[in-house]
């Protein structure tokens, strides 16, 4: 159970390995760290190092297997995350897959494999876990959009898609649950320096998943459903979206 | 109404959505008892617990309010028996006329008497006649089997539910000793103390004087004047104590509602500016000393009481109250307490100083002999939750506790340390309760 000043006591990260996810855990739990964290990942040397980071800051880390391509697997996982211990105050969908681009709109495998992961299992894991939390008559879900999802641009409108869906869908689902006590954040960051965008170049208003870190807890904290990270994104989007198609398109973004 | 419905402490702070049903008759609690599900079944009063105690997330909550007849008055013995949704508003506007006051009133009148019984809440007398549960002759409670037991003070399960915080059963009646008093009015004697020195030397002093001793603390203060403070001490005002023009009418109890605070304050209102203005003008505006003023129980007993839905003023963020008692001989620690407190300029209303007398036979009851304080925060400051943290740690080295009525945010491990009679309630809990059916958010919480 949160506390009166939002400490939470129980964790779950299901993309165990992402860096924005795990900057968020430490963000949460500064102030306690007597707090039980379930990483759900695939099993291997991310995931054993990103809970040896957790435990290296005094929080209780366990490891559950988790694959996004397979419904048994993620239903298995929630199931295990949620039944291995008390309450769960918040949990973090923060897996996704980016890829190859120019791919992955050329190549069905490609394309449906990210559509598997992006939208597909958000989706499913979105449907058991808000099951799980009305059970529990609060608790909070944080799930990891994009502004790739606000407005489709030619060189990643694949992954866009996938996130507009997902978007869409916790979007709706925040409205769908708000009046069971659980609050849902779509958070929506800009280009973001990981793992996950290594070798590309860096948009403008490029953030650390530490600065989005802070945007998701002061989000949280405060009860919102939306955020932008950088928060100054949000306006940035809102000009994006209204611009003319021959301008936009022309646009070096 | 019965339905899905977000309840909140006084507070305001995190809420939960459970299943709220409205107390109907036994017949009916005993089906809710019986058919309880996995998140199991709690009781609730008027909700004055600040944190979580009266909240029970995914499972059913019983709204105790709507049982709340008097079922049996003896004017003689004193003895009362009643609902546990009886507030003890209603017990003061029924029972005063007939010269039966409460034995215990806290800052508010708005508690059932079930919910006292749960909290096994104090007032300004407990330092000469204990806490609620010593005042309890008997009460009924509905077990987790389905069974209705009456307890008296002689079993355990009895003390395991005076401040067992409705972990053990629903009360659903409880037959009281209330006190015996000739007037609605109190004779009242208030001093300024300058500092924390001279506030502790007066009630150390002349408590035992008094039935009633409470100190309202400005914690801005700084320096020299640390712990400045308004003393205010009385007794139950007898006939002949009162002016004559209140004589015929000395049993007389109305106290009146001057304002309900809307839910449009902003969060920050409360900031230390405007909070210390008003902590010095109420310090100036006390008398340096005065002897033998009469004033209303509800003026001496319930001042914020005349605000409804006061909580408000804290804005959305809402609040948390901290309450801890520190045994005799920790004067250093309450101390460092209040330094800590001046010193991080916490915005805070006046903080409650009094003096507990010895501690009930309740393995959970709070109060322990010692010194008790009480402040009001506003969720917000990033200074809050560190400083809390702080203030726990001198807390529990000097071998004190805080209080599960008010508490929002302590940890499992906090509050098995601060209860040194946990496990032996567990005990009995689990003996009462094996599936443990009766729970709340508290409850899960702090692993109770």
């Amino acid at each position: 159970m949160k506390d009166a000043i939002g400490n939470v006591q129980r964790v779950v990260v299901l993309g165990g390995t992402s860096e924005i996810a795990l900057a968020t855990v430490a963000k949460l739990t500064a102030q306690r760290r007597d707090v039980q964290v379930t990483l759900a990942a695939r099993p291997g040397e991310r995931r054993a190092t990103a809970a040896a980071t957790l435990e290296a800051l005094g929080l209780q880390v366990s490891e559950v297997d988790f694959e996004a391509a397979d419904r048994t697997s993620y239903e298995r996982a929630i199931s295990d995350a949620f039944e291995s211990g008390g309450d769960v105050d918040v949990v973090i969908v923060a897996f996704g897959l980016l890829g190859d681009q120019e791919r992955a709109w050329r190549d069905i495998d490609t394309a449906l494999e990210q559509v598997q992961v992006n939208f597909t299992a958000a989706v499913g894991c979105g449907v058991l876990v808000a099951d799980r939390l009305r059970k529990q008559g609060h608790g909070a879900i944080i799930a990891m959009s994009s502004v790739a999802g606000e407005r489709p641009r030619k060189s990643n409108f694949m992954y866009g898609s996938t996130k507009a869906g997902m978007d869409a869908f916790y979007t709706g689902l925040g409205d769908a649950i708000e009046k069971d006590g659980i609050q849902v954040l779509v958070v929506r960051p800009g280009f973001v320096r990981s793992r996950m965008t290594d070798g590309l170049a860096a948009a403008p208003l490029a953030q650390t998943p530490e600065q989005v870190a802070d945007v998701i807890v002061a989000g949280l904290l405060a009860g919102r459903h939306t955020v932008w990270a950088p928060p100054a994104m949000r306006w940035v989007m809102a000009v994006l979206r209204h611009l003319p198609r021959p301008v936009f398109t022309r646009l070096p973004v | 109404m019965n339905g899905r419905r977000a309840l909140r402490g006084w507070g305001r702070t995190s809420p939960s959505v459970a299943m709220v049903h409205s107390a109907g008759d036994d017949a009916e609690l005993v089906r809710l008892v019986t058919d309880a599900g996995p998140r199991g079944v709690l009781a609730r009063g008027l909700g004055r617990s600040y944190g979580d105690a009266a909240q029970n997330g995914g499972g059913v909550v019983v709204e105790m309010t709507a049982r709340h007849r008097v079922l049996s008055v003896d004017d003689q013995t004193g003895l009362v028996e009643v609902e546990a949704g009886v507030s003890l508003d209603q017990l003061m506007r029924q029972l005063l006329p007939l010269g039966l006051f409460v034995p215990v009133s806290p800052g508010t009148r708005q508690v059932t008497v079930g919910g006292a019984v749960a909290a096994d809440i104090h007032g300004k007398n407990h330092h000469v006649d204990g806490s609620f549960g010593r005042h309890v002759v008997s009460m009924d409670l509905l077990c987790a089997d389905g069974t209705i037991r009456t307890l008296t003070p002689e079993s355990e399960l009895f003390w395991a539910t005076v401040g067992g915080m409705g972990l053990t059963g629903l009360v659903l009646r409880a037959t009281l000793r209330m006190k015996k008093v000739q007037s609605a009015y109190c004779l009242v004697d208030t001093e300024r103390c300058a500092n924390l020195d001279d506030l502790l030397g007066r009630m150390t002093e002349g408590d035992h004087r008094y039935t009633y001793s409470v100190a309202w603390i400005d914690c801005l203060a700084r320096g020299s004047s640390l712990g400045r403070s308004v003393l205010t001490r009385g007794w139950s005002a007898t006939i002949d104590q009162l002016p004559p023009a209140l004589r015929d009418h000395a049993l007389d109890f109305r106290p009146r509602q001057l304002a309900v605070a809307p839910p449009i304050f902003p969060s920050g209102l409360l900031n230390r500016a405007t909070v210390a203005a008003f902590n010095e003008a109420w310090y100036r505006k006390a008398p340096q000393e005065r002897h033998g003023e009469i004033q209303s129980i509800a003026a001496f007993f319930h001042p914020l009481d005349a605000v409804a839905q006061w909580n408000h003023i804290y804005g959305p963020k809402g609040f948390l109250q901290y309450q801890f008692v520190v045994p005799f001989g920790a004067e250093d620690t309450l101390r460092r307490c209040i330094q800590l407190l001046s010193d991080a300029g916490q915005a805070s209303f006046l903080a409650v100083l009094k003096r507990f007398g010895p501690s009930s036979a309740g393995h959970l009851s709070f109060p322990a002999p010692g010194w008790t304080l009480a402040l009001d925060i506003p969720i917000g400051a990033a200074v809050l939750g560190g400083l809390l943290d702080r203030l726990d740690a001198e807390v529990m080295a000097a071998g004190g506790r805080e209080y599960l009525a008010k508490d929002s945010r302590l940890s499992a491990s906090q509050i098995a340390a601060m209860y040194p009679r946990m496990d032996e309630w567990r005990d009995v809990r689990r003996a009462a309760d094996p599936r443990g059916v009766f729970t709340s958010d508290l409850a899960r919480r702090l692993g109770l």
